[in-house]
């Protein structure tokens, strides 16, 4: 593990080692949740295959603040909650999809296999940020793992299903994105003034599902 | 209530930020310049988190609709309430019915407008401030427009002590922003090793220009290009206000108070807390430098910082008695 400072008040554990480890990601999840209950961590703020720990520098020895850290990643065991599992419906391609056809012929597929790949997958909600309720979902298919755009969109529609640098997720909100759009969904993913903002959490597993299929079942 | 009388979508209420939201992919928010909001609210008697308004896009006119104090800090924008000139950093009386007009800016560039009582809109996971991206917070999420009339809560004193001409901060206080060139402090960053040892020292010895796309989430800065001993790729990670990200184009930006809360760019560094308010004042075009300091040493500059507040609060205790 290798930590960093991030500002005055902040440190930012790395625990990639290469590609995605998703055990180390579930001890993350388990090491954020029990800084939470810290009186000194600030925010614990999981990301894929790190952690970036906040605190007040006026209030919390930031040396100590490390060693502290150090030493409660080594004793740190997974210890998921159980988790929901949601299920997306998906209106792939044409308007809604505008980079279908370049994901296709960028993997030497069809339309119609990049779309069945992908809503055959499973997948985890690894981290939760940049836009207020963005998840980070894992667990894509290597076919499809499409490096994010040279230049990013200065807009993607909220409820864009969308996949880049090997991660798929969906935009909460309308905002730039420099990663591909696959679909749409009608899905709120963050709402700010219900009691839980969020429709994902950490571990949660997605799905998504064609919805032309599920008509025609 | 104020009415909004001119104004630009980019006009904004903002406070202190929410502190507790990053890991619902919620920015830090509040006040680019955290310093001259909370002396502005300390000069009419709020708290230091109170709401207030910021205001980059001028002219901007309100009106008050009932007796209140209100106080101009932040950029010198040649206040006027009414046709008379309220100094930079000051705090008046108003009456109902008075104008308080902004101009563009002499120095610096956000203006911060506080009213006693603070400004009531809803509180959104833990604080008043607009959220233009995620469009909650503040006036339904948007920026202020003309028309737009804003409550404000009952002050908690009464500031009946307060002389005719006003109260404001001595323009000798460290408060205020330095004209011209500004050089602020970092503390070195994740992949700080991992940048070529002559672009390490470039980064400290150019002289950054600010691009004409600086906004609350970001200020993409213009000079030498810095390259990496080799192409990283990082994985999305949650980054802190203030953190110095070099994209492959080489040009570095620092992210604002309202940036994406997870980036996956390499680091060089992290600006200091405690000079986050000077980028915020630094005009389109404008020039920086970086020094690199130690961790005490930012330290220091914050505990410095809340000790002027602390100081500015006791003198202007005695008019709120």
């Amino acid at each position: 593990m290798k930590i960093s400072m991030a500002g005055t008040g902040g440190w930012l554990l790395d625990m990639a080692e290469g590609a995605f480890d998703e055990s180390v990601q579930a001890r993350i999840w388990a090491m954020a949740r029990a800084l939470d209950a810290t009186g000194w961590c600030m925010q614990a703020v999981p990301g894929v295959n790190n952690l970036l720990v906040t605190f007040d520098p006026l209030v919390t020895d930031g040396e100590w603040a490390s060693q502290a850290l150090r030493e409660q990643w080594a004793g740190t065991v997974a210890n998921e909650v159980p988790p929901s599992v949601i299920d997306v419906r998906v209106d792939y391609g044409g308007t809604f999809g505008e980079d279908l056809s370049e994901i296709a012929s960028w993997a030497g597929l069809t339309e119609e296999d990049v779309i069945a790949i992908h809503a055959g997958g499973t997948y985890r909600v690894a981290a939760i940020g940049a836009m207020p309720g963005f998840v980070y979902l894992t667990g894509l298919d290597s076919r499809l793992a499409i490096s994010r755009r040279s230049s990013p969109r200065l807009r993607v529609e909220k409820g864009a299903v969308i996949i880049g640098g090997g991660h798929a997720g969906v935009m909460p909100c309308s905002a730039p994105s420099g990663w591909h759009i696959l679909g749409r969904t009608e899905l709120d993913m963050f709402s700010p003034c219900r009691q839980d903002p969020l429709l994902f959490h950490l571990g949660d597993i997605v799905r998504f599902h064609d919805s032309r299929k599920d008509c025609s079942e | 209530m104020i009415e909004v009388l001119t104004s630009a979508q980019l006009n904004t209420i903002q406070d202190a930020g929410r502190t507790h939201a990053l890991t619902l992919g919620v920015s830090i928010g509040g006040a680019m310049d955290g310093l001259a909001l909370a002396a502005g609210n300390i000069l009419v008697g709020n708290a230091r988190n109170a709401a207030g308004i910021e205001v980059v896009f001028y002219p901007f006119r309100i009106r008050f609709e009932a007796d209140t104090i209100c106080a101009v800090t932040g950029a010198d924008c040649s206040a006027m309430l009414d046709g008379r000139a309220i100094p930079p950093w000051w705090a008046v009386r108003v009456r109902a019915g008075q104008v308080l007009a902004l101009s563009a800016p002499r120095s610096g560039c956000r203006a911060y407008v506080s009213v006693a009582g603070g400004l009531d809109v809803p509180d959104v996971l833990g604080a008043r401030a607009t959220d233009m991206k995620g469009g909650f917070g503040g006036l339904g999420g948007h920026g202020l427009q003309r028309g737009n009339r804003i409550a404000v809560c009952p002050a908690a004193r009464a500031g009946c002590a307060l002389p005719d001409d006003g109260i404001g901060v001595n323009p000798e206080c460290a408060l205020l922003p330095r004209e011209g060139n500004v050089t602020v402090r970092f503390l070195p960053a994740a992949e700080y090793e991992e940048f070529l040892p002559r672009s390490r020292e470039r980064f400290m010895t150019e002289n950054w220009t600010l691009s004409s796309s600086a906004n609350r989430m970001g200020y993409r800065l213009e000079g030498a290009e810095l390259g990496m001993r080799r192409p990283l790729s990082l994985f999305s990670h949650g980054i802190v206000p203030g953190t110095i990200q070099v994209p492959p184009s080489g040009q570095p930006i620092v992210q604002m108070l309202d940036a994406n809360t997870c980036g996956g760019y390499p680091k060089i560094g992290t600006v200091i807390e405690a000079d986050l308010h000077l980028l915020a004042q630094l005009p389109i075009q404008g020039h920086v430098r970086f020094e690199e300091v130690r961790r005490d040493t930012a330290i220091a500059a914050l505990r410095r910082q809340h000790a002027m507040l602390d100081r500015l609060e006791q003198e202007v205790a005695a008019f709120y008695a």
